[in-house]
């Protein structure tokens, strides 16, 4: 049958099983947008390309599928740069559709020309730049194909706009995909995973560090029957929340810079590390010289470029981390790691003591305490979406999960802006699941205009802005490392309930406990949209995140949480 | 040292683009590079010199992997092989000096492969030290210009 390249398009997006595109069209892409009505794939308009690179971020860390963005040359191109960088460091899977001047006219500096693939280059998986239309069907399966598989990530396909109105006898590929040296890796090599399960027999202070691998590889079940076999404490990476339930006995929590001080203290004095599909980022192993000196160190993960990268291994692994729990489970040795947990128990001490969430109320509102009115009342089982700052940790400190792909945040790139744009992707991806943004005042700002797309869409994701008056963050360290200058950190901010209003939002503003707690219940009944402006302390104690990790210190030298004399 | 790595990659539109990128992106040091065709038809062959030094080049090897279209990539430096680098040297070469050049030349086995009013273009194969031995020994009659290949290497058997 005759096709164009832009029903080709939309013929293999449907055998792909794409449900949703996110993308604005434009001059060069518009071609592509025209046929789409024909072929029932829904479209989300977003209000920058930015958010439509996060929004198909959000979709595919929260349903696992692979997630679609569109958009424009040049500059359309160009506001997906975020987007796409975001969803590689955090391996998430996504191909991107960008428009392309006429092919006569590549490399002449034409209207709305820029060098995508080029630019695109080491923030993708892959990229194709489609010359010619007969080529165009086997490229989008194997740009599915690439981004979902292996260690998944964002893969781009730029079509100039006459390879989209070309017309070809279209012929559904069905032979295999000609990809000679891509071969991703499954099952471990035997010899290593005994020698694995030799160290974790002989260990006596065994500590899993799980990370993302677990919920991509879909091994949170073998995780759990591992860990219980073999009573190893589980901690996790940011990402990794989800992958092991927070609320299992052998879960430690979150370990790194904002970590608690007892988990990184049980990573420091362990014998054995088993990293799960985890890459050693700088921000869960403070300075490396001091990092888990004792331990053997036994490393899963799917890229092998990983391996030995950060931290020197003893028993590197490289394949699936489910087919290697697979083949690990029948030869470890059921243990008994009482005075080891006891011991790391011990150590938990005082930690609920420093807990600014066991202090009595005193008027003001913190960032925890506006987190943990969110978990209370959605038990748990909401899907929570960050932007990146201080708020982003206290979601991960205080919103505990017992389900895989109910925390989205962007961890390797701190993407700022990411926040209501993934919670648009993710409210998509779960129609039926109440989804909470939970973003600052700086990150909000930065893509707070997807406000009009969760009302065009009818998306009822309820926005919690934690307001202090300041990009947070670097407030917090100006004032423990810079002296207290507040450099270009305050901000002069709208009415965020007026501003929601304006968007057809329904807002409301807690100043105080109570009224975040009557606000989070009202919103969550709300059936719209809906944001709240929490008013949150803006510096000191009650302001900052802890404990933590300075910059450049050992893992174990966390500035903890100042202890309060009871009032 | 510096380590001799060959890549077989997929002769795709791009591909060296992206090989030299990974190289810049991950701050890895390399010596040279060479492209080109191979027996088989859509496969190209590079040979590339790592700063062993510098870079670990277990890291390069992994990380081209990363790239969808290499193929295959081996560290052939403890390998039997052979490793050779081609140079065009222009030398300076008078009524005087030309017999001289002439005969360091064949010492070296290499090949006049141009002769002007003031200089002969000399065109050496060899080992990297080969070339350079040659290239040190012309230096005296003023070397105008030099270009070299770069390093090709295979397996020997």
């Amino acid at each position: 049958m005759r096709r164009t390249g832009a029903q080709i398009v939309w013929e293999m997006l449907k055998r792909e099983d794409v449900e949703v595109v996110f993308g604005i069209p434009g001059g060069a892409i518009m071609h592509t947008y025209h046929p789409r009505q024909d072929y029932g794939v829904h479209h989300v308009l977003m209000r920058h390309e930015q958010a439509a690179g996060h929004a198909a971020d959000g979709y595919a860390r929260v349903s696992g599928r692979v997630g679609v963005a569109m958009a424009t040359s040049g500059p359309g191109a160009t506001n997906l740069v975020t987007g796409i960088a975001t969803a590689a460091i955090d391996s998430s899977p996504m191909v991107c559709i960008t428009g392309q001047v006429h092919t006569s006219l590549i490399g002449s500096d034409a209207f709305q020309e820029t060098d995508i693939t080029g630019v695109t280059l080491p923030i993708t998986k892959h990229n194709y730049l489609v010359t010619d239309v007969g080529e165009l069907a086997d490229t989008i399966r194997e740009a599915f194909y690439v981004a979902r598989s292996g260690r998944p990530g964002p893969v781009l396909v730029d079509l100039p706009k006459d390879v989209q109105i070309a017309e070809t006898d279209f012929v559904p590929p069905t032979d295999g995909l000609e990809l000679p040296g891509y071969h991703p890796q499954e099952r471990g090599d035997a010899e290593l995973v005994s020698r694995a399960a030799d160290l974790v027999n002989e260990a006596e202070h065994p500590v899993v560090l799980a990370g993302q691998g677990v919920l991509m590889s879909g091994a949170t079940d073998l995780l759990r029957r591992f860990v219980e076999k073999t009573q190893t404490p589980v901690t996790l990476t940011l990402l990794g929340k989800g992958g092991f339930p927070e609320s299992h006995p052998l879960a430690l929590g979150m370990m790194g810079m904002h970590g608690e001080a007892f988990v990184n203290r049980a990573i420091q004095e362990a014998d054995l590390l088993l990293a799960f599909g985890m890459r050693f980022d700088d921000r869960v192993t403070g300075t490396l010289e001091t990092y888990a000196p004792d331990a053997r160190k036994v490393h899963v993960d799917l890229d092998p470029a990983e391996l030995n990268k950060i931290v020197e291994v003893d028993v590197p692994i490289e394949g699936d981390l489910r087919r290697v729990l697979e083949q690990l489970l029948p030869l470890v040795d059921p243990a008994d790691r009482q005075l080891w947990l006891e011991q790391i128990e011990d150590w938990r001490g005082e930690t609920e003591r420093r807990d600014v969430l066991n202090r009595a109320e005193n008027g003001r509102l913190t960032g925890p305490q506006v987190v943990d009115a969110i978990y209370r009342q959605t038990g748990g089982e909401a899907i929570v979406v960050t932007d990146v700052g201080q708020h982003q940790m206290w979601a991960a400190q205080y919103y505990s999960l017992d389900h895989p792909r109910r925390l989205v945040t962007s961890g390797g790139l701190g993407t700022m802006g990411f926040g209501l744009p993934a919670a648009i992707g993710a409210q998509v991806a779960a129609p039926d699941r109440e989804v909470w943004a939970v973003v600052g005042d700086g990150g909000f700002q930065m893509t707070l205009h997807e406000l009009a797309t969760a009302i065009q869409e009818d998306l009822p994701v309820r926005i919690a802005v934690c307001n202090n008056g300041y990009l947070g963050m670097v407030r917090q360290w100006q004032e423990m490392f810079y002296g207290g200058r507040y450099e270009s950190t305050q901000l002069l901010n709208p009415d965020f309930v007026k501003l929601a209003e304006a968007y057809g939002v329904r807002g409301w503003r807690a100043g105080d406990p109570e009224e975040a707690r009557v606000a989070v219940a009202e919103a969550r009944a709300h059936p719209g949209p809906a944001l709240i402006e929490f008013q949150v302390v803006q510096e000191g104690e009650e302001g900052n995140v802890y404990p933590m990790v300075p910059a450049g210190a050992a893992l174990h030298d966390m500035i903890r949480r100042p202890v309060k004399q009871a009032a | 040292m510096d380590r001799t790595l060959v890549a077989w990659v997929e002769d795709k539109p791009g591909v060296l683009n992206r090989v030299a990128s990974l190289f810049r992106q991950r701050a890895f040091n390399i010596e040279s590079l060479t492209v080109g065709h191979t027996q088989e038809p859509g496969v190209s062959r590079m040979t590339i010199v790592v700063d062993g030094e510098r870079t670990d080049t277990e890291k390069v090897v992994q990380n081209l992997y990363k790239l969808v279209n290499v193929i295959k990539v081996e560290d052939v430096t403890e390998e039997p092989n052979v490793m050779r680098d081609l140079a065009l040297i222009k030398v300076g070469a008078s009524n005087g000096t030309r017999s001289e050049v002439m005969q360091i030349v064949e010492t070296f086995r290499a090949r006049v492969v141009d002769v002007g009013l003031e200089t002969l273009t000399v065109e050496v194969t060899g080992t990297a030290e080969k070339i350079n031995g040659l290239v040190e020994v012309l230096q005296p009659f003023g070397v105008a210009e030099m270009v070299r290949t770069g390093r090709v290497a295979m397996t020997r058997g």
